[in-house]
Order: C-alpha cells, then sequence, then structure tokens
C-alpha cells in the first residue's frame, strides 16, 4: 500500500544563480554556476550523481529538444538524464523526478536542474510559439498577460468585487513582492514600488498593467537529493525534508465541459488537498508559515490564496489588503521577491522556489529570514493557464520538527 | 405549373464605415476634385473579414431549401485557385452532394450568377466584394465591402423571374489584370455616354419587349453605379420613373461592385408589396437583365438578414491611416511577434474541416453531454465515453461571455487582441476570440453571437486560415 514521499526524501544541497538580463551569458553557463553552488553545498562529488531532471520551459529559443544538452553542459557520467517540461510546472516537474527516484529506493542521489535563457528572442515577454496544431486553428494565439487577465473579470463579478477594488488588492500583491526583493541580492527587479506606480503603469491585458506582470528572465536553478540516512551519512545534521509533492493536471473540463466559472484554479485546490493530506496537514492556514506560489500576475497570487485553502473563497482580495501576506503578515508570501521581481526564468522557478524555502528553513536567509521558521513551507508552481494547466505543489519542512 | 424565382434573400454589410471627407482630406494635397465626392460613409470591411466571410453572413439565413447549386460571385475572392464557394459551402455546412461554382472576371458577375441559379432548379447565389481600391482614386470613396444572397427555386416563391436578356459586349470602361495590385479605369463621361448611356438601353428595351412590360410599369430598378447621376441617367433614357431608384444605398454605404445589383435586389424585396416589379441589371462588359414580378408570398417572408439591419449596424470611423494599414495598403511596423508565422498543415485543416470551419462540435448519444470540439473521449466527467458522439453545430446558437481580456502584447493585425471563454446556450463552451467589438461591449454574462472570419494569414505562402469568433449582440 503506497504511503506517499513524507519524510523520505532529503534537500542535500541547492544552488541558485541571480536571475536577470544576462546578456553576457548562455543557458549552459547559468546551469553550470547553479549545479556548482548546489555540489558545494551537498558537499559531494560530481561522481554520485546517478540520475539527473532538467527542466525548461522553452527549448526553442535554448538549448534545443532532448536532455542531452544539460548532460553535455554538466558533464555528466553517461546517467540518465531525462528532459522534462510541463510549462512552468517545469522545475517542480524535474525536482518531482529526481525525488521519486530516490523515493523508490532505486538509486541514492538524484539531482534536478531547471534552466533557462529567455532573452535571445529580441524582444520583450514571452516567445510567440505554437500552441499545437489543432489548438493554432481554433484557439486564441494570446500573450501569457492576456491569459491570465480574465481571471479578473470572472473574480470581480463572481465575487462582487468592485474593479477598482480589485485593482487595489492586485497593485498590493506587486507592491509587497518588489519590497520583499529589496533584502533579495539575487533578485531580477530590486527597486520598490509604490500603488500608484501600479495602478497607473501602461495597460499590458486589461486589467493588468505592467506592474502586474512578471517579467521575464534568464537564470538557472538546482537540488540534489538523497534519503535522510544518506544526507546524515554525509555529515548534514538538520535535514530539510520532503513532506508533500503534489501535482494535479486538467483535463478538458475548465475549456470544454459546463461549471467552471473562470475565476479560480480548479487543479490548484485539488493539488492543495492532497498535498495537505500526503503532509499531514490538517490547518494550513496556521501551519504552512512560507509559501512561494505562483505569481506570473498579480492576479494569480491573488485567487491562490483561496485555491490553496488558506484566505475563504471570495476573501482573497481583502486578505491580500490587510497584509496578511506580507513580510510580517501572518501568512507571508514570495518573502524573496517572487517570480514578479526574483524574475521568472521558467524551467528554474519552481527549482527556486524551494531554493528560498530551503534557505528560510536553515537559518540562511539573511535580511529576509523570518524569525520563526515554519513548520511547513510551500511552493506552488503552475505551467498552462487557468482553463488548461498543471498545477505543482511541494511542502518541505525541518525532519522531526 | 410551378414558378422559377426567388425564395428568399440575405444580405451583409460589415460594421465600419470610413467617413469620407476623412479620405478626401487625406488626398487633398494632390486631388482636391476628390472633395465633390466626399460626402457620406462607405463600408469597409474589418481586417478578418474578406469576400469568402462577408458571403457566409450574407447567405446564413438562405439554406434552408437545401440549395443542390451554390454560385460565388465577386471580382476580390481570396484565392485563383482553391474554390472560395466551396469554403462557403464548408462555412454554411451544406451537404458535399452539392455543385458549388465560382463566378468572377466582370462587375457583371452577381447579376449573371443570379441568372444561372435561376436555370439550376433549388440554388443560391451570393455576391460578395471586398475592395482593395488605389489610395486617393475615385474608388477610394465610392466602393463599399458588402455581400447579398439570393435564394433560388420553385417552392414559396417571393418574387417570380418574368424575363432575363444578357449581352455580352468587350467594353473595357476599367480592367485589372490577373496579376495587378489595382484598377485602371477610363474617363467616366465615356463611360457613362457609349457604355451606360447605349449598352444598358439597348438589352433593357429587348428584354421589356420580350416580357410586353412598359418601362413605365417597373416598381424598382434594382441599378446603382459608382458613377454620379448614371442610375437616373439610365433610367430617363428608357422611360422608368426615377423614384424607382433607391440611392440611398449607394450614398449610406458604397457601391458593392459586382454584389451591388443583388444588394440593391434584396432592397427592392424588402419593401416591395404583392404584384410589383422589379428590373435587375449588372453592367460589365455586356449587361445583364431581369425581371421579376413580386408574387402574395412576399407578405409573408421575413429575411433573417435584412438590409434595414444591415444598414443600421454602422460604427463610422475617421481613421483612414489604420484602414490603410489593415487593408495592407501601406506597410507598418508590426513588431517582431508579427513575424512568427503559423502553417497551416493542409492535412490537419481537412481532417478537422467540419470542427475548424463549420464549428461543428459533438453531442454525446449516451449522456446528452454537448462539447466543441468533438474528442474520442467525451468531456463529461462521469462518463467520459468512448466515440459516441454525433455531430452538433454551433455556428447558430447563440452564447454568453464567461471571461474576457483585451491584450496589448500578443500580436493581432488590429490590436487589442480580444478573446475569452463564452457557453453556449444548450451546452458546450470554447475560447473565442472577440470581433467588432470595443472593449466596452465585453462584460462577463454579455450575449454573443458566432461569426466566420479570417483567422489569420499566412503571408509568405499567402494563405487564409478561417475560424468563427465571437460577436457582442449589442453589436449586431
Amino acid at each position: 500500500m503506497a504511503s506517499g514521499i513524507k519524510d523520505k526524501v532529503a534537500i542535500l544541497g541547492m544552488g541558485c544563480t541571480k536571475f536577470g538580463e544576462h546578456w553576457d551569458r548562455d543557458a549552459d553557463s547559468l546551469a553550470v554556476e547553479a549545479y556548482r553552488e548546489a555540489l558545494t553545498d551537498a558537499g559531494i562529488e560530481p561522481s554520485m550523481i546517478e540520475a539527473a531532471w532538467f527542466g525548461v520551459g522553452q527549448d526553442q529559443v535554448s538549448v534545443g529538444a532532448s536532455a542531452v544538452p544539460m548532460a553535455i553542459a554538466l558533464r555528466l557520467a553517461n546517467i540518465p538524464v531525462t528532459k522534462v517540461e510541463n510549462y512552468c510546472a517545469s522545475g517542480t516537474e524535474a525536482l518531482r523526478g529526481a525525488i521519486y527516484a530516490v523515493a523508490s529506493g532505486a538509486i541514492d542521489i538524484a539531482l534536478a536542474i531547471g534552466a533557462e535563457k529567455l532573452k535571445d528572442t529580441g524582444y520583450g515577454g514571452l516567445p510567440a510559439r505554437t500552441r499545437g496544431t489543432t489548438w493554432d486553428m481554433m484557439g486564441a494565439s494570446g500573450s501569457a498577460p492576456g491569459n491570465f487577465a480574465q481571471l479578473a473579470a470572472a473574480y470581480a463579478v463572481k465575487h462582487g468585487v468592485g474593479k477598482a477594488d480589485l485593482k487595489r488588492a492586485m497593485a498590493h500583491v506587486s507592491v509587497k513582492s518588489h519590497d520583499n526583493a529589496t533584502r533579495n541580492p539575487k533578485a531580477h527587479l530590486r527597486k520598490a514600488i509604490n500603488i500608484e506606480k501600479v495602478l497607473n503603469a501602461p495597460m499590458i491585458a486589461e486589467p493588468l498593467g505592467l506592474f502586474d506582470c512578471c517579467g521575464v528572465s534568464d537564470g538557472a536553478a538546482c537540488a540534489i537529493v538523497t534519503t535522510p540516512d544518506i544526507a546524515r551519512g554525509l555529515g548534514k545534521s538538520d535535514l530539510v525534508t520532503v513532506k508533500a509533492l503534489s501535482l494535479a493536471v486538467s483535463n478538458g473540463w475548465e475549456l470544454q465541459g459546463a461549471g467552471w466559472d473562470g475565476s479560480y484554479f480548479h487543479t490548484t485546490r485539488i493539488a492543495a488537498s492532497r498535498a495537505y493530506k500526503e503532509a499531514d496537514i490538517s490547518d494550513p492556514r496556521t501551519q504552512v508559515g512560507l509559501m512561494e506560489v505562483h505569481d506570473c500576475f498579480s492576479v494569480t497570487e491573488l485567487v491562490t490564496m483561496e485555491d490553496l485553502h488558506i484566505s475563504d473563497e471570495g476573501k482573497g482580495w481583502r486578505d491580500v489588503l490587510d497584509g496578511r501576506f506580507d513580510a510580517d503578515g501572518r501568512n507571508p508570501c514570495q518573502i524573496d521577491g517572487g517570480l514578479k521581481c526574483f524574475g521568472h526564468p521558467i524551467g528554474a522557478s519552481g527549482l527556486r522556489m524551494l531554493y528560498e524555502n530551503y534557505l528560510q528553513l536553515l537559518g540562511r536567509a539573511g535580511e529576509r529570514q523570518v524569525a520563526d521558521p515554519p513548520e511547513f513551507a510551500l511552493t506552488h508552481n503552475l505551467g498552462g493557464m487557468p482553463n488548461q494547466n498543471v498545477a505543482a505543489i511541494s511542502l518541505v519542512g525541518l525532519l522531526g520538527a | 405549373m410551378s414558378i422559377t424565382g426567388i425564395t428568399g434573400y440575405g444580405v451583409f454589410i460589415p460594421i465600419l464605415r470610413l467617413n469620407r471627407a476623412a479620405i478626401a482630406a487625406a488626398h487633398a494635397w494632390h486631388a482636391p476634385g476628390l472633395k465633390r465626392l466626399a460626402k457620406g460613409v462607405r463600408a469597409i470591411a474589418n481586417w478578418d473579414e474578406d469576400a469568402v466571410t462577408l458571403a457566409v453572413e450574407a447567405a446564413r439565413g438562405c439554406v434552408a431549401h437545401a440549395p443542390e447549386t451554390m454560385i460565388l460571385a465577386s471580382t476580390s475572392l481570396p484565392f485563383v485557385d482553391r474554390q472560395n464557394s466551396g469554403i462557403v459551402k464548408e462555412a454554411l455546412a451544406l451537404a458535399d452532394d452539392i455543385l458549388t461554382i465560382d463566378i468572377t472576371g466582370s462587375q457583371r458577375a452577381g447579376t449573371s450568377a443570379l441568372l444561372t441559379a435561376l436555370r439550376a432548379g433549388p440554388a443560391l447565389c451570393i455576391a460578395a466584394e471586398k475592395h482593395r481600391p488605389q489610395p486617393g482614386s475615385e474608388s477610394d470613396l465610392t466602393t463599399a465591402d458588402a455581400a447579398a444572397a439570393i435564394a433560388t427555386g420553385n417552392d414559396n416563391v417571393i418574387a417570380e423571374l418574368v424575363a432575363s436578356h444578357s449581352v455580352s459586349v468587350d467594353f473595357v470602361d476599367h480592367f485589372r489584370a490577373a496579376d495587378a495590385e489595382f484598377s485602371y479605369g477610363w474617363e467616366a463621361r465615356w463611360i457613362r455616354d457609349e457604355g451606360y448611356g447605349k449598352i444598358m438601353p439597348a438589352t433593357i428595351k429587348t428584354l421589356l419587349e420580350e416580357a410586353n412590360v412598359e418601362p413605365s410599369a417597373i416598381d424598382h430598378f434594382a441599378f446603382g453605379s459608382p458613377n454620379h447621376g448614371v442610375a437616373t441617367t439610365v433610367a430617363k433614357i428608357l422611360g422608368i420613373a426615377t423614384d424607382a431608384l433607391d440611392e440611398t444605398l449607394t450614398r449610406d454605404v458604397g457601391d458593392a461592385g459586382a454584389a451591388q445589383p443583388l444588394l440593391l435586389l434584396a432592397n427592392s424585396l424588402e419593401t416591395a408589396t404583392p404584384g410589383q416589379l422589379i428590373l435587375v441589371a449588372g453592367f460589365g462588359q455586356g449587361c445583364d437583365a431581369m425581371l421579376f414580378r413580386t408574387t402574395e408570398e412576399i407578405l409573408k417572408y421575413q429575411s433573417t438578414h435584412r438590409v434595414a439591419d444591415a444598414v443600421q449596424r454602422a460604427e463610422v470611423t475617421s481613421d483612414y491611416l489604420r484602414y490603410l494599414a489593415l487593408a495592407q495598403l501601406i506597410n507598418v511596423d508590426r513588431g517582431m511577434r508579427a513575424e512568427h508565422t503559423f502553417k497551416t498543415p493542409l492535412t490537419a485543416l481537412y481532417r478537422n474541416r467540419k470542427a475548424v470551419m463549420g464549428l461543428i462540435g459533438g453531442r454525446c448519444t449516451k449522456t446528452g453531454t454537448v462539447q466543441f470540439p468533438k474528442s474520442d473521449l467525451s468531456v463529461n466527467q462521469n462518463d467520459p465515453s468512448f466515440q459516441t458522439q454525433e455531430d452538433y453545430r454551433f455556428a447558430d446558437i447563440p452564447a454568453k461571455i464567461v471571461t474576457h481580456t483585451a491584450d496589448r502584447l500578443a500580436y493581432t493585425p488590429s490590436p487589442p487582441y480580444y478573446y475569452g471563454t463564452i457557453d453556449f446556450e444548450g451546452g458546450g463552451r470554447m475560447v473565442a476570440e472577440f470581433t467588432d467589438c470595443e472593449q466596452d461591449n465585453l462584460e462577463v454574462g454579455a450575449d454573443v453571437k458566432m461569426m466566420f472570419r479570417v483567422k489569420k494569414r499566412d503571408e509568405d505562402r499567402k494563405f487564409t486560415q478561417y475560424f468563427w469568433k465571437a460577436v457582442p449582440a449589442v453589436r449586431d
């Protein structure tokens, strides 16, 4: 009888580059930097890595297909290397491969790396690309801002929130993240902003303005995982272990079925419930002390607070305005700046989220360090768009806490 | 003995109206004479409309009689070799067992098509134009983009064909070669005097003598010309009462080329009473003339696509530069995102043609679940049955907006790019692009209806990809 992932896998080491517009770096170079930091943190030799998973969201503008480019860049020793892609949830997908490999007992030490080079397109925003033969003929070829902006229209009507109120709540999300990033030397965007600046910004996709949207960054992040026993054998004492790793993928109900009203993520709600069950969490509102969620857009973060069962449905916007998710709030969110400010090199993001949680649990988060280490720290990594997506949630915490 | 004639009609005029004064003002520096034509507005197609899409919209209410022949007439069809009437047939979801014909080549194409349809059993004749007049030409002020559909046959005839006559004469008033961008025309006075003034009266005189009808008995003269005053001159030469002409369409909408005679015919049918005589004439390297007499059936007939509604559905713009850019008459910098091309896999288009062209989805015969598009496994959460769906057409079903946005980042020829999710009455939903709208028209819960449009143009291979889009009902 299967028993989930709780406490079967420990994070041995992690690495993460600064995210930004690295005009002078290729994807390979960024990956190698994150990898070397993770190796040093783990205190292991490269030869000890037995399998690797590589996540990248847009290989067509960087490394190309397959895992081979990464196996070459990292000079891995002809071990199994798997390329994974699940839109913006690719980072967590890479982590998942590595974690399950170790949990299965088939191997001892595995590597998960996410690397993304988005700034070779010649223009701002994500690259225009095909969504598949059939979708290109019958769907909308919208941008990410346009796809996610639709949440706002639906949310406002469903919960009777005035457009101006919702816009202010969305703005607060971004202002809070910018403030957090001033304390993060690895973040792409580090300047504080205020509500007025957000409200008056140029419109990108109604009602999302410039500061409601995360930008596009280059960067890489890496995790090395093993069993708690092996980690202790290698000299680690404080162990960050995986408490849950849960994915839920859309099956077309939102897109073609009846009943989804466009104001929330059906998959996030399911993945969250599964994750809390796997981690044995009965009251996420008090037990999940830190959250890194997929704030590709301010409105996404806002509804995600409800989808993670932290805010009551329809009340997320009020909780935001009350400062509940600010650095000094009850449930700090995006303490490292999030996708909005740390950046969103797609394949790396899920691992970057884990990186901050890992640092915080070990008391290594510098200026950003929260006073009391959380019982559980959550990552929420979403790929796709509201009506068709992958919701990937991880929960980590100290072993035995 | 059954009579042959018109059994129905429908027209479609694109929503935009370009202010003629704005056009003339832009060209005043080199063509001050255009000012004399600068009153009123002319209908211009949106970037996502062409002669094929206009034809589909005009014909949507005219297919109940199951035509065995369908003719599409135009001098501005998107393809010279890929049957355009075939595209219309798919969009109208007509049966495969049908004869579809494209008729082109002159301004007379519409009337010639109608004559042919009348001789062909239950038929559908559509004339449509999306003009591309040379900027600063007189055509730039007079042309209209529009379509008119006429259903013909023997059942429930609303206007009987009394007589017809055609004359073919190579009178080259203007011409456009197959590979030329614009038309080239001769002096308007010569065209009026030697062309309209001689060929038309001769043709119509022969027709009326054959029909034994006096010119003064004509109640409606469905004829118009971009040349000012010509219609009145021809009527006077023939002795047809000038109030049998209705010049309001030419003034308020423009001259729709090959579609104009059929548009004017529809206009006449809309206001005619039983027993009235309608004379339809087309001019272009000759003349086609047809005489119809309305029947009692016309009192019972109500078109779903009336002329009056189409004329009223108007949004006036003075943005001449935007029109030029969308018509690709000027080459504006559209940014790098516009470089991304989509090459239509013809294999995929063909096997999905019912969904893509006909907006046909599926209805599960087991659970009744309706979805777009069809899929091997039904979307029904509780019973994803395998291959249990029958065809279910969404094109004529009203829908409501579930979500919406105005995207200023993704490339679209005419920003912003409006899209969202819509729910159809009776079930089924899809992601839809919204068109012919302003941001204020988009609200959760707002009514929309589907129209056939250009989805994208592959500019490298010159292929037009079509699909359906949602238009807010307030803009219909």
